[in-house]
């Protein structure tokens, strides 16, 4: 497993602990997590930043997280690098917008550290 | 499209929902924090000094609470980080609102058609309990009493 830098954006810190610590447990070997509390500080850090996989919650104040993958697709900086939705938002339409939006990945919440391993290790397998 | 009252006449005034309820709590419980959930009677009318709450929008109106302890909060928010939590902490509070709403969404996404048309609110935690909550419809909230390593938990969800 390579270095992986990651993106975890949440609204709540608690829960961006808990994605951390899954990542942690699926085997990823993260050298560095950047930590964003909605879209808009998501999209500054992968201004300045290069990751090499994101995982995003949906329903965040000020940008949440759909927008956040549409807009994303602009940056120069993250052409290519995965984002794996976390979210309440288990619906079949919200699945079909965050795909069409560039998501390579869904996982609903409540989760297990075996649904994270399950849906983040192909999407790293796919971009190494 | 249904309107929020077709969705009311439909679903028998949603009593049928109540184990959706507890079926939502029980596998956020299990899933994030490793614990099983006990049924608890009757419910209890102190003690519980912090409520979390999210708002649901759409074809259901209306807005799902949790309830229990700080110390019960400061607990769960352990179990979810694995590590000690102040219960007056911003994390604690943070866990607390979390759990309902992954409850909130847990439960949407089981019952037929709201996964599609029912927005959620980010979470809202309140602590205290000199307060009251007053739903601007006549009908009483639909509410599971369950037992968390011997604190109390109830899960409302009133209906506008």
């Amino acid at each position: 497993m390579p270095d992986i830098r990651a993106l975890i954006v949440d609204d709540s810190s608690v829960m961006r602990k808990i994605v951390e610590r899954s990542l942690r447990q699926a085997g990823v070997n993260l050298t560095q997590v950047l930590e964003a509390g909605n879209g808009a500080e998501a999209l500054a850090l992968v201004k300045d930043n290069h990751v090499d996989l994101i995982l995003c919650d949906i329903n965040m104040p000020i940008m949440d997280g759909l927008e956040f993958v549409k807009q994303l697709g602009g940056v120069p900086n993250a052409k290519g690098v995965p984002v794996v939705m976390i979210t309440t938002e288990g619906s079949e339409s919200h699945v079909v917008q965050a795909l069409s939006a560039g998501a390579r990945g869904y996982i609903r919440k409540p989760f297990t550290a075996d649904q994270v391993k399950e849906h983040v290790l192909p999407v790293l397998a796919v971009k190494t | 499209m249904k309107s929020a009252n077709d969705f009311l006449a439909v679903s028998n005034e949603h009593s049928d929902w109540i184990p959706l309820l507890e079926l939502s709590a029980r596998e956020v419980f299990e899933l994030m924090l490793g614990c099983h959930l006990k049924p608890l009677q009757p419910v209890p009318e102190t003690g519980l000094d912090i409520t979390a709450m999210v708002g649901l929008a759409g074809q259901l109106c209306g807005v799902l609470s949790v309830r229990s302890s700080r110390e019960s909060a400061a607990l769960m928010a352990c179990k979810m980080l694995g590590a000690e939590a102040d219960k007056e902490s911003q994390e604690v509070r943070d866990a607390f609102g979390e759990i309902c709403n992954m409850v909130a969404g847990n439960f949407k996404n089981k019952v037929s058609g709201l996964g599609e048309g029912c927005m959620l609110s980010v979470p809202t935690v309140v602590t205290g309990n000199d307060y009251s909550l007053h739903s601007l419809t006549d009908s009483p909230p639909l509410e599971v009493s369950l037992q968390f390593e011997n604190h109390a938990l109830v899960i409302s969800l009133e209906i506008s």
